[in-house]
């Protein structure tokens, strides 16, 4: 792991963020710094939370809060695909269980792990609020509903081309 | 104000206030966790949980606004069994360890689940364990047994204003902790021992000493600070083992420092001074106290014989009590001498005449209402602790406070205006605030304050800052502090802030570090008496006397010469130590050491910034030989042959004092001093007194000393000031001034002004500088 840094392009970002809120309320943003952080690096790592929080000028375990309270916000690296699987009830009913074991049979790995090669990473997740769809998993910030093992397979396969 | 009605009983009550402190207010218990008056509202522990008419479920009590007509039941069936099963939910978690917790006996948890606990729990899962974190040498924890009230977290947010814990995670993950596992280092941190209503947060120093039903309580006052919290000073067979807040809402609320929670851990010190002890062919000898007093008495009274009563005179600590202050003064003045003082750590005397008591110049309360407060030469929070809480409760609600230093301190409340220059500029900053603020009000200064203003030109902030004070008027606060005391212009600094004070009609305030208003109520001070004057601090040791008495001091940490003060007193023909403790260097100048009794084995008195009396009676016997300052100067004085000493207790000798002028003297002179300059291409030396060296007891106190507000001695710079000398960030360098020399690490801080050196004094590390206001630093390749 190398130490992380705010990169100019985050912080100018962070900043543009601020102009949301009033001057006495810069607190306001650090969600928002967070999933910048987040978009740059994966993951938020301490040392990039103390950077955030002298950024904002509020105390850093003021931001390791927030960032351990929401459970989106990964604390170690994660693969280049994270691949959050809803095992919550509607979910549950219609096979997320399967889901997950059909993930496992094909990449090796699963709930809270990340492939060797550092490509794929699986998450067990509660609703993302797309039951409608169920079952349903998030590939990065794409939705996929009404999961099969057809379906996985095509979207697995699909993974690079999004790049 | 509206009624309500709580269990029948009609109330009246603000309308939109909380109904807790509707049912507090008529002596209606509600239970309750998370709540706390002093701090915001949470509402997490759902134990005050009430029945309220017309509402559907159980409403918590400490977040329901109070509404008109309003009635409502807090023992019901309803009530009850909410506050019941909120009981065992908080238990499911809580470990069966009460026998073993600190905090057994005075836990609210405890005592709650008497009332409103099971028999038996049903809870046969397994329980949560939560690590223990480390906090540093004052709070030791049990994280396990944590309710997650967050009153701690809110403590720091709230009223020590750093944030330093937090509960991070979520749900049952949840828990409380610093950033990365820092230790804490807020001057206030104890409190949220007392504020943890369980056994999680417990005190370290204190950890399996006893339980809180052994304990007798004894009222007593805090010395350390010119606030005068009152404590409770806990003790089990004649030791002191606990020192607790005693609330106070005038002066401490129910807030205590670490400085006077935790320095009771002294007071047992192995270098206790037990005996009275005396030098004989240079070698320490066990005396009995008619022997050492006749000693000293006889050589006392054969010096004044021989040298004349100038050539003696005494140095006390400035947290001795007023009756030692007292007779002090009285013992030297009725041998002639008018060579007295307690201002160790002050260079500048030249205001003496025209200096008045060290006042904030209102009460301590009033803190909290100030519209403006300017702090000069002041680390208010490191320096005053309880009344940088107030001044951060008047940042809260509004005030605007600003401050002139020579360095960027980091207060816990934001700052208007935060002006940093090196001590040479501090009072060109000044004189150029009181020409700004003269020229707004249209009166005149005089030539010499525009003469200083000259090398500071006016600038936004200095006119925003001069507008506030005059808008705040009688609502505005200068407060001058013991930073500015050790400064080689203070008379300046206090001259000039007196003026501004005066133009702008605001309060002027200047406060020194321990009880020394008491030493002024008690004219311990070489001008208190009319006719001649004494020698101060300074001249006492420049050159030596011929005879000295040092009262509880150091002589090379508490006087800001150091360890040129040793090189005085060494030639000293009869030096008389009494002090609490021994140490190598009083052992190698003394000729007498008598042994004091420490503030908890004495009956004292404090006087506080606001020119409040408050008189505590020992808690404990002394150790050893050991005896009350009072006893001992009034003994030897007695010895001495000197009138008006028969005192039969320390009030007879407190109500003794003359009342002290309370309000401030505003003279409406404009006569200052010519400031005291640091040549051109010399840097600049910023002396600071760490926290916790305060006195000798502070600094045989191992908790506090371990605490990061006692860091190894270090010499700030500001980081372009090591570039352009070449210096790196952290290595060893030599400091040298007329006084001596010294080999120090350096580190870079931009909070420091240019070509300025920030030194940590009463420090062994530091000692051998002399005093002086600039440095040399020389790089050790």
């Amino acid at each position: 792991m190398t130490a992380q840094t705010l990169s100019p392009v985050a912080i100018s970002q962070i900043e543009k963020e601020l102009e949301k809120y009033p001057a006495d309320r810069r607190q306001s943003a650090v969600m928002a710094a967070l999933r910048i952080v987040q978009e740059e690096f994966r993951w938020i790592s301490n040392d990039v939370m103390q950077e955030v929080a002298d950024l904002l000028g509020i105390p850093a375990i003021h931001v390791y809060e927030v960032a351990t309270f929401y459970s989106m916000y990964e604390h170690k690296d994660v693969g280049l695909y994270k691949i959050c699987v809803c095992t919550n009830i509607s979910c549950q009913l219609r096979g997320a269980k399967e889901i997950l074991d059909y993930l496992r049979k094909k990449t090796g790995i699963g709930p809270g792990e990340t492939t060797a090669d550092g490509r794929i990473s699986i998450k067990e997740v509660e609703c993302l609020g797309a039951c409608g769809g169920a079952p349903m998993m998030q590939v990065n910030k794409e939705y996929h509903e009404n999961l099969t093992p057809d379906s996985i397979d095509n979207i697995l396969d699909g993974l690079d081309r999004h790049d | 104000m509206v009624s309500i009605e709580i269990n029948g009983q009609k109330i009246e009550a603000e309308a939109g206030s909380m109904l807790i402190r509707a049912a507090d207010a008529a002596g209606i218990y509600i239970p309750r966790f998370c709540y706390h008056d002093k701090l915001s509202i949470a509402a997490n522990c759902r134990m005050c949980l009430v029945e309220v008419e017309n509402a559907p479920k159980p409403l918590p009590a400490c977040a329901t606004p109070i509404t008109d007509g309003m009635k409502v039941e807090t023992r019901s069936e309803l009530a009850r069994a909410a506050q019941k099963s909120t009981m065992e939910f908080l238990l499911i978690n809580h470990p069966l360890d009460c026998p073993i917790c600190d905090q057994g006996g005075e836990c609210e948890l405890q005592d709650l689940a008497v009332g409103y606990g099971k028999d038996v729990s049903r809870f046969s899962e397994g329980k949560r364990v939560v690590f223990d974190k480390n906090l540093g040498s004052l709070i030791s924890t049990d994280m396990t047994r944590c309710i997650q009230c967050t009153r701690c977290v809110r403590f720091g947010q709230e009223i020590a204003g750093i944030m330093e814990l937090g509960m991070v995670n979520r749900g049952e993950h949840s828990e409380i902790m610093t950033f990365m596992g820092q230790a804490v280092c807020s001057e206030m941190s104890g409190n949220v021992i007392d504020l943890c209503p369980v056994g999680a947060l417990t005190s370290k120093p204190f950890r399996f000493k006893a339980r809180s039903w052994e304990m007798q309580d004894h009222d007593g006052i805090a010395v350390h600070d010119t606030v005068g919290s009152n404590v409770t000073v806990q003790t089990l067979r004649g030791e002191v083992l606990r020192v607790l807040p005693r609330e106070n809402e005038d002066i401490n609320q129910e807030w205590l420092s670490d400085r006077d929670r935790f320095s009771y851990t002294a007071y047992k010190s192995e270098q206790r001074l037990t005996t009275p002890m005396l030098k004989i062919n240079g070698e320490w000898k066990e005396a009995d106290w008619q022997t050492a007093l006749d000693n000293v008495s006889s050589k006392l009274k054969k010096i004044v014989d021989e040298y004349g009563a100038d050539s003696i005179g005494a140095l006390a600590s400035p947290t001795a009590t007023l009756e030692e202050f007292s007779l002090l003064a009285k013992l030297m003045r009725g041998l002639g001498s008018q060579n007295m003082d307690y201002r160790l750590r002050q260079q500048d005397f030249r205001a003496d005449g025209a200096m008045s008591a060290p006042l904030l110049g209102d009460s301590i309360v009033s803190l909290e209402c100030a519209k403006t407060v300017l702090l000069i030469g002041s680390n208010i929070r490191k320096e005053q602790p309880v009344l940088a809480t107030r001044l951060r409760k008047a940042a809260r609600k509004g005030a605007s406070i600003s401050a002139i230093n020579s360095t960027k301190f980091d207060f816990a409340f934001p700052l208007q205006v935060n002006i940093s220059v090196s001590p040479s500029s501090l009072v060109a900053t000044l004189a150029r605030l009181a020409v700004i603020v003269a020229a707004k009000k249209k009166v005149p200064t005089s030539g010499t304050v525009e003469d200083i203003a000259e090398s500071c030109p006016a600038n936004k902030e200095l006119e925003g800052l001069a507008d506030s004070l005059i808008e705040a008027g009688n609502d505005g606060q200068i407060i001058v502090g013991s930073m500015a005391q050790m400064d080689g212009n203070y008379s300046l600094l206090v001259a000039l802030a007196t003026i501004i004070g005066n133009i702008s009609e605001v309060k002027f305030g200047r406060l020194e570090e321990g009880n020394a208003v008491a030493a002024w109520q008690a004219s311990f001070l070489p001008f208190a008496d009319r006719g001649t004057v004494g020698k101060n601090a300074t001249e006492m040791l420049n050159p030596a006397l011929k005879a000295c008495l040092l009262f509880n001091i150091e002589p090379s940490l508490d006087c800001i010469a150091g360890n040129s003060a040793l090189d005085a007193l060494r030639e000293t023909g009869m030096l008389i130590h009494i002090g609490c403790y021994r140490s190598e260097e009083i052992e190698e100048l003394a000729h007498v050491m008598l042994p004091l009794a420490s503030v908890f084995e004495s009956d004292g008195t404090h006087v506080n910034c606001e020119g409040n009396m408050q008189s505590w009676k020992a808690a404990v016997h002394p150790q050893g030989e050991a005896r009350p300052g009072w006893k001992i100067l009034r003994v030897l004085a007695n010895y001495l042959d000197l009138d008006g000493f028969n005192y039969t207790s320390s009030e007879t000798v407190r109500d003794e004092a003359s009342p002290l002028i309370s309000t401030t003297k505003r003279t409406a002179s404009m006569d200052v001093y010519a400031p005291v300059l640091v040549e051109q291409n010399r840097l600049a030396c910023i002396s600071h007194l760490p926290l916790y060296r305060i006195d000798p007891f502070t600094r045989r106190s191992q908790p506090l000393q371990q605490t990061l507000d006692n860091p190894p001695a270090a010499a700030g710079m500001h980081p372009d000031t090591l570039a352009s000398m070449g210096i790196d960030d952290g290595i060893t360098v030599e400091l040298a001034n007329g006084g001596g020399k010294i080999d120090i690490s350096v580190y870079a801080s931009t909070s420091i002004p240019l070509n300025c050196i920030l030194l940590p004094t009463a420090l062994q590390e530091t000692a051998a500088l002399g005093n002086a206001n600039w440095l040399e630093v020389k790089s050790r390749a």
